[in-house]
């Protein structure tokens, strides 16, 4: 028996929240490249501006990997109606948080992230992140009927491209 | 550069533990009691603190960036976060080249630790620079 119900399947498209970043500097680029690649060097496009302004891209890209959002963003509002209802670690939050009933299943993990990308973030950017709900989909694993819902996050840039499009999978059983 | 099915890309290797996870913490704001205080880990089941599945997703872009050059593009990465990255664990983001279809080459990435237990498996796919 499915534990997809009407009421999921209506919610997948609905907007539940919508961020944008203050504009990225030289500077969150170099450290963010200076932890990843920790302790090895980065590559001096990330942290010299004058091998930067020769390169391809005429200045200083991100990694792709960058979180323009990371410590504080500029704005953010919440579009879900039950977010002062969700409980820690509960495995229904995703649909209290749209105010409708979860399939109450006990455990949950994460599935994972797959990302789709679009132009570079450079630096000035200003990001936009619009969150929605994924799809539901379901399959039997070895623990049983398996219910994966993804959330699905879209960047764009002050220009109004798309920086990336994240799927963060949910699994729950 | 020619990419043929099956080749095998440059791996990226780091031997990990607080050093590399505060330092990621400090630009993600990702400060975490599993991911700094071995009690927390071990009572989440994991032994002791372990480190972001986002770094180990880093590591996978860092090798991908360092192959396909400064004109290349990353398209599209999906990942699975399997198992955890405890300390001193030396963690390698690995590469191998499945489709060819002109410029466009798909890839089954993966890290694993030094005992070749994949931690991260997933694909992706880039455009190989000029």
């Amino acid at each position: 028996m499915s534990n997809i119900s009407e009421a999921m399947q209506a919610a997948v498209g609905t907007v539940t929240g919508r961020t944008t970043s203050y504009p990225i500097t030289e500077s969150d680029i170099r450290r963010w490249a200076l932890a990843v690649y920790w302790p090895g060097q980065p590559p001096a496009l990330f942290t010299d501006r004058a091998v930067a302004e020769k390169s391809i891209y005429g200045g200083f890209v991100a990694p792709e990997d960058l979180n323009p959002f990371a410590w504080l963003a500029a704005s953010h509002e919440s579009l879900i109606k039950n977010a002062g209802k969700l409980e820690t670690n509960n495995p229904d939050n995703p649909e209290i948080g749209l105010g409708i009933a979860g399939p109450g299943l006990k455990f949950q993990l994460n599935g994972g992230l797959s990302v789709q990308y679009g132009v570079r973030m450079r630096e000035g950017d200003v990001i936009t992140s619009e969150s929605a709900v994924g799809e539901y989909s379901e399959r039997k694993g070895r623990l049983g009927l398996m219910l994966f819902s993804r959330s699905i996050s879209t960047w764009t840039n002050q220009n109004g491209e798309m920086v990336k499009r994240t799927a963060g999978i949910l699994i729950r059983y | 550069m020619t990419v043929n099915i099956g080749d095998v890309v440059p791996t990226f290797t780091r031997e990990t533990g607080f050093a590399n996870w505060n330092r990621y913490a400090a630009v993600n704001d990702e400060f975490v009691p599993i991911h700094m205080d071995d009690a927390a880990g071990e009572a989440a089941g994991n032994g002791g603190a372990f480190g972001m599945g986002n770094l180990q997703w880093a590591y996978l872009h860092n090798m991908l960036r360092s192959w396909i050059g400064e004109t290349g593009e990353i398209l599209a990465m999906e990942v699975q976060f399997r198992s955890p990255n405890v300390k001193g664990q030396t963690i390698t983001a690995h590469g191998v080249v499945t489709a060819v279809e002109g410029d466009v080459v798909s890839l089954e990435v993966w890290t694993d630790q030094q005992d070749g237990i994949k931690l991260a498996p997933g694909t992706a796919t880039v455009r190989m620079g000029k």
